[in-house]
């Protein structure tokens, strides 16, 4: 439980430093940023308190709010993809959900594949949506969705294989 | 009550959701307000503290460029200086006239600069105690970068010209005629003039200049040039697309601009109104 409690608090400080300072500053073809820290709302503990993880996830987009200016926006996408995530878990990897015995690592790519593409999406969603503040802009939101979503499914699915070993 | 009760326990996930949904939507809220957004703000001892480590290290590896930008800097200003005996030849983007000593430069760091985002803000790393203030005009040698808009001890944010609240007036540089500067949040080298008047005459490259009637820039600081224009749906006013002159990706060193009059001016203004 202690070393569960400790991987978790490392991986909320890393991945906002990571996001802040190198992520951030990529502006890929001018805006385009992966926001990687979704993995810490994709890999917390699946069993854990659901209370305290919806209050972790605000936690986590309010950390990189502060840094990014940008009032409560991350905060609010967060806490949307935190809240849904029982449901997305649910529908991707079905029976296996409710018996609380997945283990992200060794599921089927294509699972893992459908939840950390749904969660992101609906993330970055929400996040581009109250950046923009208005349905005006409805096209542009919709295509920073689809870019940023895609270069930051690609990044998490990466960093999952790479690190997989530590979570199993 | 105890049914209540019942009902909260079982909701409690539901209830803390909304709860912090709000809270995240007003600080939202607030954020999009200018000068209310009282509670986050990255020029803070923490996020401060942080970027300022980053951009130390960020620094080194633009030495040459921010070397290079200095010394064209320098021979710009030396141009001047040698010619500043013959008046005619003064240039007339730094017209002696508006440089009479009412206003004071401060240089700053750009310690975190966003320009990806709709609404981007810029974190200089000095604040109060070197003497900057809500509402300074903050430029580099080759055009505008914002507005201070928040201060602390140490740090300072700008709400960068790439900002969809931000409005800075400008004007042609060969006549009077004005607008406001605003962004549409596309392109991070376009800005747009709207406002202009139908009687002005456009020509494509034709710079761009501050208006001296916002109290914040001295007039005559350069923006960008014209790269396009067209009629707005009135027919009566121009919207210009404007090719900035710095490169607001790339923003190293700034100077910081206090208008020295500007209580003034403004304790005047404000009889004229009552």
């Amino acid at each position: 439980m202690n070393s569960k409690l400790f991987s978790n608090i490392t991986r909320f400080i890393i991945l906002v430093f990571l996001q802040v300072l190198i992520l951030n500053n990529i502006n890929f073809a001018g805006y385009i940023n992966p926001h990687l820290y979704v993995l810490f709302i994709l890999l917390y503990p699946f069993a854990g308190n659901q209370s305290l993880f919806l209050f972790l996830s605000f936690l986590l987009g309010l950390s990189v709010d502060i840094f990014e200016d940008s009032g409560g926006i991350n905060a609010a996408a967060c806490l949307v993809a935190a809240f849904a995530r029982p449901n997305l878990l649910r529908f991707s990897f079905g029976i296996s959900y409710d018996h609380q015995n997945i283990r992200l690592a060794a599921a089927p790519f294509g699972s893992k594949l459908s939840y950390v593409f749904l969660m992101v999406v609906l993330h970055h969603f929400v996040l581009f949506s109250l950046e923009m503040f208005s349905l005006n802009h409805i096209l542009l939101i919709l295509k920073k969705t689809l870019f940023s979503s895609i270069f930051t499914v690609i990044l998490t699915l990466l960093s999952l294989t790479l690190f997989s070993k530590k979570y199993r | 009550m105890q049914q209540i009760f019942n009902f909260l326990i079982r909701n409690k996930n539901s209830i803390l959701f909304l709860l912090l949904f709000v809270v995240s939507v007003f600080l939202t809220i607030q954020n999009h307000a200018f000068h209310k957004s009282r509670f986050i703000s990255s020029a803070n001892f923490v996020s401060g503290g942080v970027y300022s480590w980053s951009s130390n290290i960020n620094t080194y590896l633009h030495l040459d460029e921010y070397n290079e930008r200095l010394l064209e800097e320098n021979n710009k200003l030396r141009n001047i200086i040698s010619n500043i005996h013959d008046s005619i030849s003064v240039e007339k983007q730094l017209d002696s006239t508006s440089f009479e000593g009412d206003y004071l430069f401060r240089t700053a760091r750009v310690i975190n600069n966003n320009f990806s985002k709709v609404d981007n803000y810029l974190t200089l790393n000095r604040g109060k105690r070197s003497g900057i203030e809500q509402e300074f005009g903050v430029i580099t040698s080759q055009g505008i970068v914002g507005i201070v808009d928040r201060v602390n001890e140490n740090y300072s944010r700008v709400i960068s010209i790439l900002n969809s609240r931000s409005r800075i007036n400008a004007q042609l540089n060969n006549t009077n005629h004005f607008g406001s500067l605003v962004w549409d949040g596309k392109d991070p080298n376009i800005v747009q003039l709207i406002d202009v008047p139908r009687q002005a005459p456009l020509q494509k490259g034709d710079t761009i200049i501050t208006g001296g009637r916002s109290l914040i820039y001295p007039k005559g600081l350069p923006i960008g040039s014209i790269q396009d224009f067209k009629l707005d749906q009135t027919q009566s006013y121009y919207t210009i697309n404007i090719k900035l002159f710095n490169d607001m990706t790339n923003i190293g060193y700034v100077y910081v601009i206090e208008n020295v009059n500007k209580e003034e001016i403004k304790k005047l203004q404000d009889t004229n109104e009552q």
